[in-house]
């Protein structure tokens, strides 16, 4: 039942309701022609009514607080709450974004250290925290790219290129920042193919896209011959952070040879998904897009204050992202994290998430399940295919997703990258235990029984969640976006 | 190790099943030179304890006792409620609701929210939120382009007395497929926008409208709506959402209605938070849908035919579409979603009407005691709804900084935004002011204007 | 196995082309095309009289997992399109091929439609990508 639908004509949450009484207004007299006619339409119902409707509704939902969630690529490791209880201070939950520098050196004093943190962690010149997302963050990359083409009076640079596998924020990043996409194929070892990046860069090549480990789950162990060819070609190389999980302190995408970087927070640094946001995307420069970087960021002066550097610090700035300064409680919630890990803990992250995903890619092996790239080694995350099952016994990689919701386990990410038939791309993170692991292979073996004994059972999944399969097409078609008023018959 | 629940001898046996001896092994096919040793910038990892201490420290340090300042975030009380049941876990520490069986509850809930928001705004759909007011009104701008099949054009029509940070962003954003910002002067007077702008409007793509404006003001938007519509221009709101309590909403302006309205939703049960995260709001008429970008929930059935909630219109989105995407967002601000139709559910229609009322006493309430003080008037003439600019005989950043010591924010300086604004000072009232605390708020701006007058 | 009509020809991007008695042209997409989208939910076709150019994008087929482009097999003038498929997008799944057709246009040059692919050579062509 939509809370709508248990609306009542004069039910109140009175508790919240602020008297302007006696205040002596006349608002005809006031605002006239501006006042509003009639009332929007939203719910009344009481404060008992909403506190019940909206907890059963979160019951309906899986969470990494209730299940295992080996998304690849999403990094579902725990949230702490810890981190979460330091950022919510009553002092910086009360913060206004504009209050003087004088009044703000406690955050800004955060705010600064992380930056220093995710520099050291990335190998990178300078950060700025203020990209709200992943995508911001590839955004503000590119655009960077552009400004430092188009400051040296090089107008021909016109393409980005990306890999075939490459996730799909990335061309439409491109794109929006005005520029051509062209794929580069990568080789069945998972490898970019050198020889094809060859061929294509030259004097349009403004930069290309990448991420290591790559969208197929392995390292780019030709990273280096991929960062000169592109550099000797003029252009340069933008890191996507979204698998930073895998390497974060064993390796560092600066010493890599990118020039330019974004960091998903809400991955990386376990700040809580929140049922699709808010992110965190900050970006780390090289020496030549220094200039670029978006504002406001963080400075210190010669006294060891610290202030906000703007557009007459950095004159050559891509600009401003945000209305404010950027999801600041997630800065804080990541900044809390670096602090609880340290610079061991931060090493340790990327160990166990490789010690993770090869243990259960091998035991995923034993089961009969097919690695994608089966001669590599797995980084925090891996590929299997399902393309047998799909034949032999018409079940495709999204059935399995659906029946493992059955198994209490939230389904890992599917038919991503494209190039892979019916996949299933895994990552356990380094917060998982040994026993979660085991657990899930158990789940997929059992799964695998039912895909040659009970296909049905699979292919009609889930069975035992609020709903079973949505009809997409309908809600394509029909489109109900927004409980009307009045309902038709 | 923090989070790392591994003993050593399950290390051991995982290591022994892949058939290694050491994690470093797995890590083969990275070349020696790439290894990175222990960054010295990072200091040891503290306990939480440690950490609480330190982090109470520092935002006690910023604490402020009352405050003023508004200027596109504004201060509101929260019911207890709001931030109890989005802290829950279930809504905290879930993914994007791509499994929409697994989702059903973050799913109908944003449902709701667009119904709440869409209603609010009387246009006909909204999206599931992007990142904020700012970039919302950026994408706008994109979508208005994409949409309007009338004008054909790049240009972008925007008034002058719009949230100067919302057209720095558009500027950074929009300008790399080749869009074109054309600003409309305010009136000196009035601070609003003439409604003779219609030459400017020949064959733009959009008019950019706020309403209120970012000095507080409300233009006429009935006439600039209007004016748009004549000459072919879509027309975008950027809005405050409290004030659509009280306000005229974007669907009902003019003849025919704003055709897409954006805003920071932060006022609804988000608090101020440092500037962050807050949730940007994007609605339009039924027949741009298919140009609105991020995520969009439908209604449908199951297969027994069962009412259910999914993701819809995913073709436009970076997932599917790649480099044609209406956009590239993908993560945007669900969990202040979920504070959001908490808020609008707790205060309903009266509610916030009564939030809004409130604040415009308010501020009306402070700036007729203000006025009492030699020097001190309004700069601008005619309604507002919560916020006003006070001309002060000084300069208004020296009064912001002697009452901030005090522990007082007074509002915005606007000399750093425009400089024959020096002696400015926006200042917004909201229903958590008590008559006290009005009164509290002028004795002190009378003082510190008295102490700046005797150093000069 | 997907129906390949021989009176029609086609482009390796799946969309076929029928030059009328009147000589104009009309396109749609193939069989194997609609069932490579699944359900059709919208299509988004362009104004009467905009011409294009061979290879353009000229109209958008969505499905539930895809947005594809539609391209214009010949130059030429748009002059009338299947509205029809605003409130029945299924029908492109039902009958590609007829009922489920997208655009008329009047072409710059007629004979331009002899170089496009023949029904056996898009047969081959699609049993190359099943494969």
């Amino acid at each position: 039942m939509l809370i709508f639908e248990r609306s009542r004509s004069g039910r109140r949450a009175a508790a919240q309701h602020v008297s302007s009484k006696g205040l002596g207004l006349d608002l005809g007299d006031d605002l006239g022609e501006h006042l509003r006619q009639s009332p929007a339409g939203l719910p009344e119902v009481s404060e008992l009514e909403v506190v019940r409707h909206y907890t059963n509704l979160s019951a309906k939902n899986f969470a990494i607080d209730r299940q295992f969630y080996p998304l690849g690529s999403c990094t579902m490791k725990y949230n702490p709450r810890g981190a979460a209880a330091a950022a919510s201070q009553p002092g910086f939950l009360k913060r206004h974004p504009l209050a003087p520098e004088a009044q703000s050196q406690g955050y800004l004093a955060c705010l600064y250290e992380l930056q220093t943190y995710l520099q050291a962690l990335t190998g990178m010149k300078a950060v700025s925290l203020t990209p709200m997302a992943g995508a911001q963050g590839e955004f503000a990359g590119v655009a960077m790219i552009r400004a430092y083409h188009q400051k040296r009076g090089d107008h021909d640079r016109v393409e980005i290129l990306v890999p075939e596998a490459a996730h799909g924020t990335n061309p439409a990043t491109a794109v929006m920042c005005g520029f051509v996409v062209r794929e580069i194929p990568v080789t069945p070892e998972g490898d970019v193919d050198l020889a094809a990046l060859q061929a294509a860069v030259g004097p349009r090549t403004a930069g290309l896209m990448m991420t290591n480990p790559s969208t197929c789950g392995v390292f780019e162990r030709q990273i280096a011959a991929i960062a000169e060819t592109v550099h000797e070609a003029g252009g340069l190389l933008y890191y996507d952070g979204a698998n930073l999980n895998a390497i974060l302190g064993k390796v560092r995408p600066g010493d890599m040879g990118f020039d330019v970087l974004h960091m998903n927070l809400h991955k990386t640094f376990a700040t809580p998904h929140g049922g699709g946001g808010p992110g965190s995307g900050p970006v780390g420069v090289g020496e030549r897009l220094l200039p670029f970087l978006p504002t406001p960021t963080v400075g210190q002066t010669e006294s060891g204050t610290f202030r906000w550097l703007d557009k007459r610090d950095l004159p050559d700035t891509i600009g401003r992202l945000s209305g404010f300064m950027g999801n600041a409680g997630i800065l804080l919630r990541a900044y809390a994290y670096a602090r609880l890990l340290g610079g061991e803990g931060m090493q340790r992250v990327g160990a166990y998430a490789t010690l993770n995903a090869n243990y259960m890619a091998k035991r995923l092996t034993e089961a009969g399940f097919d690695l994608a790239y089966p001669t590599r080694r797995a980084t925090h995350e891996f590929i299997i295919t399902l393309a047998k099952q799909a034949k032999h016994h018409h079940v495709t990689a999204m059935d399995v997703a659906k029946r493992l919701l059955d198994y209490g386990v939230h389904a890992p990410t599917t038919y991503f990258p494209l190039l892979v038939p019916e996949c299933l791309l895994i990552e356990p993170t380094e917060t998982e235990s040994k026993a979660e692991i085991d657990g899930f292979v158990a789940a997929m073996a059992a799964i695998a029984d039912e895909i040659v004994n009970t296909p049905d059972q699979v292919t009609s999944a889930p069975h035992t969640l609020p709903v079973t399969r949505l009809d997409d097409v309908k809600a394509a078609r029909d489109l109900d976006l927004a409980w009307l008023k009045t309902q038709p018959a | 190790m923090p989070f790392i629940p591994h003993t050593d001898a399950e290390r051991d046996e995982m290591l022994e099943a892949i058939g290694v001896t050491t994690i470093d092994a797995l890590f083969d096919e990275v070349p020696m030179s790439l290894r990175a040793s222990l960054p010295p910038e990072m200091p040891e990892g503290i306990s939480e304890m440690a950490l609480m201490q330190l982090m109470q420290r520092r935002a006690k340090q910023d604490e402020m006792s009352l405050s003023f300042l508004g200027a596109g975030a504004y201060e509101h009380h929260i019911p207890a409620a709001v931030w109890d049941l989005t802290n829950r876990g279930e809504f905290l520490t879930a993914y994007t609701p791509y499994q929409a069986e697994a989702s059903q509850g973050t799913l109908q809930l944003i449902y709701e929210f667009q119904t709440m928001i869409a209603r609010l705004t009387a246009l006909d759909v909204a999206n599931a939120s992007v990142y904020d007011g700012a970039t919302a009104l950026a994408e706008a701008m994109l979508m208005a382009v994409r949409a309007n099949k009338t004008n054909k054009s790049k240009r972008i029509v925007v008034a002058g007395n719009l949230n100067p940070h919302y057209i720095a962003v558009c500027e950074a954003i929009v300008s790399n497929q080749g869009l074109v910002l054309e600003v409309l002067e305010p009136d000196e007077q009035t601070g609003t926008i003439p409604t003779d702008c219609a030459p400017q409007l020949s064959e733009a793509a959009a008019l950019v409208v706020s309403y209120p404006n970012f000095f507080g003001g409300l233009d006429p938007v009935d006439a600039l709506t209007d004016a748009a519509a004549a000459a072919g221009a879509l027309v975008i709101g950027v809005v405050n959402p409290t004030a659509l309590a009280l306000l005229k909403p974007p669907g009902q302006w003019g003849a025919s209605g704003a055709d897409i309205a954006v805003g920071e939703g932060q006022p609804l049960g988000i608090p101020l938070a440092s500037g962050g995260p807050y949730l940007g709001f994007m609605c339009c008429r039924k027949a741009y849908v298919r140009q609105m970008p991020g995520r969009i929930i439908g209604r449908t059935v199951d297969q027994t035919g069962q009412p259910g909630y999914a993701l819809t219109l995913q073709a436009r989105e970076q997932h599917i579409r790649r480099g044609k995407a209406t956009s590239n967002i993908c993560t945007n601000q669900g969990l202040l979603v979920t504070a959001a139709t908490l808020y609008l559910s707790l205060l309903g229609d009266e509610g916030l009407r009564q939030v809004a009322l409130k604040s415009h006493a308010g501020i009306n309430q402070l700036v007729a005691a203000a006025g009492q003080i030699e020097g001190v008037s309004r700069r601008f003439s005619g309604p507002v709804f919560h916020e006003q600019v006070l001309q002060l005989p000084v300069p208004a950043a020296d009064v912001v900084n002697l009452m901030a010591n005090e522990g007082i924010l007074p509002g915005l300086a606007l000399g750093a935004l425009w400089a024959p604004m020096a002696n400015c000072l926006l200042v917004n009232v909201t229903e958590t002011k008590t008559s006290d605390d009005i009164d509290h708020f002028v004795t002190h701006l009378a003082n510190a204007i008295e102490a700046i007058k005797s150093t000069c | 196995m997907a129906e390949v009509r021989d009176d029609v020809r086609y482009l390796a991007t799946h969309e076929w082309v029928k030059l009328e008695a009147d000589g104009s042209v009309v396109v749609g997409i193939s069989d194997h095309a609609q069932d490579a989208l699944g359900d059709v939910v919208f299509v988004e076709l362009p104004e009467i009289g905009t011409s294009f150019v061979q290879g353009s994008e000229m109209a958008v087929v969505e499905s539930v997992k895809a947005a594809s482009d539609i391209y214009a097999p010949v130059s030429g003038v748009v002059v009338a399109c299947n509205s029809a498929l605003e409130d029945a997008p299924e029908t492109v799944n039902d009958s590609p091929y007829d009922a489920g057709w997208f655009v008329r246009l009047t072409p710059d040059d007629p004979s331009s439609i002899e170089s496009l692919l023949s029904p056996d050579a898009y047969q081959a062509l699609c049993d190359d990508e099943t494969r």
